[in-house]
């Protein structure tokens, strides 16, 4: 236990003392926030507002601020834990590429323990962000417009934990078999660019095209946004109902903004959502056992 | 002594490769054992089969009479290694490194506390704690590696071609480290190098290539076995030199004779007085002795 303890507390404190990985981390909830900040905050505070008073509803600036922010903070938070979850779990990789895991396996060190060690390292560096990222993220919405009950609060930790549990699973199983620079470099960019725009933290899925809508609904960080978005927007929808706003109306938006998913024109109920993430962590963490497993025979049996 | 490292027959094939052919050496307790061979003969095979980290194909591998396949930690606790570049966390600093080390092998909190200052008085680092071992000299961090090889009181230390890069101050100071463990805790030091000076103050030397023994013995074995000496005549003419009928070459201010042993090289100037009013007896090198085995070069960790 001491030497899993060791290696945990050394992965965690390479990861925070390497600015370069660290920052690399962040670059994904970095560009989110200059789009918000530069013009994606006005096009979905207009596009509301327009669609809200063409539906005849009056609705408060307090509202709409509020329901921009949470999604904001989805968006935010569903690339985060995933893409801080990968560059930290490239420490699995440096250590290939500096040497460091011959060192490391010169000592009486089980291969199995040394995998642990990433994993938990990865899970607890990107808890760590995320969870001060939420923070920053509910000061922010209460400054636009709080209308989170605490269930929603309790509810966006536990999608938080969820989701930094998948990403650090299939990183690792990604991360695994990588052994150079380039390849680290290669993985950290696409998930960097590319994981905003699968989990519709960019743009919302309804905005793609039929097709890719189905394509991506087979990915689980869809789900991971949606269960975000579900609840950091909940209040805001509540408030609505609260004024009457018409339920179609209402629909509208959540379809629009990801709360509802379809998988093949059948709508996902937020119960199925969790099954998928869990399910997805159970598989990945599975395959990420089993390959370390054999990958130690082979070696015993090399 | 015992033997700390018995290996008889091994054999290592990575796919149509065959690393290491039927090599059999035994490394006597207390020890300071060269293993020499250009880049790609089978060294670090052979130390990554020691370590454990590698399964053999074929033959016997004992360290400390435990079969590495068999008992790998048990080996790795015996063993200590500096690699041939630094693999300690450049980012952490030298007590976060080998307080992370040290842990591996069940030494923290009283017992490590212990053992750091026990090395840092030894390697002299004491000052150097805090620092990220990325900011040290290339000499500082070459101690934090034997710091961090030695954190267990390992057995056997094996420095795989530890001084490859290093200037020639900081090579004579971790040599004079090694040799004062050897001194004090009676280590065996098995050692890989690039340096053939290194290799000549070895008890005993291998010499590998293509994976297989070349040649072995004691330096001296070696040198009176694979090379001829020389003789270093100052303050003669050409012509002198020309009539001893030894093959013979013009240095600086001498002329440097080729016998084939000590021997000749005495009854040369028992017969020749007059000639030999002031010289000198050199033994043949081990890179003479390394070139005449393998037909290779091998100097200052560059093969030519």
């Amino acid at each position: 236990m001491n030497r899993l303890n060791a290696l945990v507390i050394r992965n965690i404190k390479l990861y925070f003392k390497d600015k370069g990985m660290f920052f690399s981390s962040l670059i994904t909830p970095i560009i989110l926030l200059v789009l918000y900040g530069t013009f994606l905050r006005n096009v979905y505070y207009d596009s509301f507002t327009s669609a809200l008073t063409a539906a005849g509803a009056t609705v408060s600036d307090k509202l709409i601020s509020g329901f921009v922010a949470g999604e904001l903070v989805s968006s935010l938070l569903a690339v985060s834990c995933v893409t801080v979850a990968f560059c930290s779990n490239l420490i699995m990789v440096q250590d290939k590429i500096t040497g460091a895991r011959n060192d490391l396996m010169v000592a009486p060190l089980k291969k199995s323990t040394l995998a642990m060690s990433y994993y938990l390292a990865t899970l607890f560096s990107t808890l760590l962000i995320c969870f001060f990222a939420a923070a920053i993220c509910f000061g922010y919405i209460a400054a636009c417009g709080w209308y989170l009950s605490v269930d929603d609060v309790v509810a966006v930790i536990r999608d938080i934990v969820l989701l930094v549990l998948m990403g650090t699973a299939i990183s690792s199983l990604v991360n695994y078999p990588l052994t150079t620079q380039g390849q680290a470099s290669a993985v950290g960019t696409i998930v960097s660019a590319g994981y905003g725009f699968l989990c519709g933290a960019y743009m919302p899925i309804s905005q793609f095209s039929k097709g890719i809508q189905k394509v991506m609904a087979f990915l689980p960080g869809t789900y991971g946004t949606s269960l975000l978005r579900n609840h950091t927007l909940r209040g805001t929808f509540a408030e609505m109902e609260a004024k009457d706003f018409p339920a179609q109306v209402i629909e509208a938006m959540k379809d629009s903004v990801d709360c509802n998913i379809y998988f093949f024109d059948k709508k996902v109920s937020l119960g199925a959502m969790n099954l998928v993430l869990f399910g997805t962590i159970v598989l990945a963490l599975g395959i990420y056992i089993v390959i370390n497993l054999i990958s130690s025979r082979r070696r015993a049996a090399a | 002594m015992g033997n700390v490292i018995e290996i008889s027959n091994l054999n290592k094939s990575f796919g149509e490769i065959r690393a290491v052919r039927n090599l059999s050496f035994k490394v006597k307790e207390g020890e300071f054992f060269a293993f020499l061979g250009v880049n790609g003969a089978g060294k670090s095979t052979t130390i990554n089969i020691i370590c454990g980290m590698l399964r053999k194909d074929e033959g016997k591998v004992l360290i400390n009479g435990m079969d590495p396949d068999a008992e790998p930690d048990k080996v790795r606790e015996s063993i200590g290694v500096v690699f041939q570049n630094s693999v300690l966390d450049k980012d952490l600093t030298v007590l976060d490194n080998l307080k992370s080390r040290g842990a591996l092998y069940g030494i923290y909190g009283k017992k490590f506390r212990k053992r750091l200052k026990e090395l840092s008085t030894l390697l002299d680092f004491e000052d150097l704690l805090k620092r990220p071992v990325g900011k040290l000299s290339g000499g500082q961090r070459r101690r934090i590696d034997i710091a961090r090889a030695l954190i267990h009181r390992p057995e056997i230390l094996i420095l795989d071609e530890p001084t490859t890069g290093l200037d020639p101050q900081t090579r004579k100071l971790l040599w004079q480290v090694i040799d004062e463990l050897r001194r004090t805790e009676g280590m065996t030091v098995f050692l890989t190098t690039h340096y053939m000076e290194e290799a000549a103050d070895a008890d005993y030397v291998v010499i590998i290539d293509s994976g297989s023994i070349s040649a072995e013995g004691t330096p001296l074995d070696l040198k009176n076995r694979y090379t001829g000496d020389y003789i270093t005549l100052y303050g003669s003419e050409e012509e002198t030199v020309k009539s001893i009928g030894f093959p013979y070459s013009k240095i600086r201010d001498a002329y440097r004779i080729s016998v084939p042993d000590t021997k000749s090289a005495t009854e040369l100037i028992i017969r020749n007085p007059e000639i030999f009013t002031d010289y000198e007896i050199i033994k043949g090198k081990m890179d003479d002795v390394f070139l005449m085995v393998t037909g290779k070069n091998l100097s200052g960790g560059e093969q030519k």
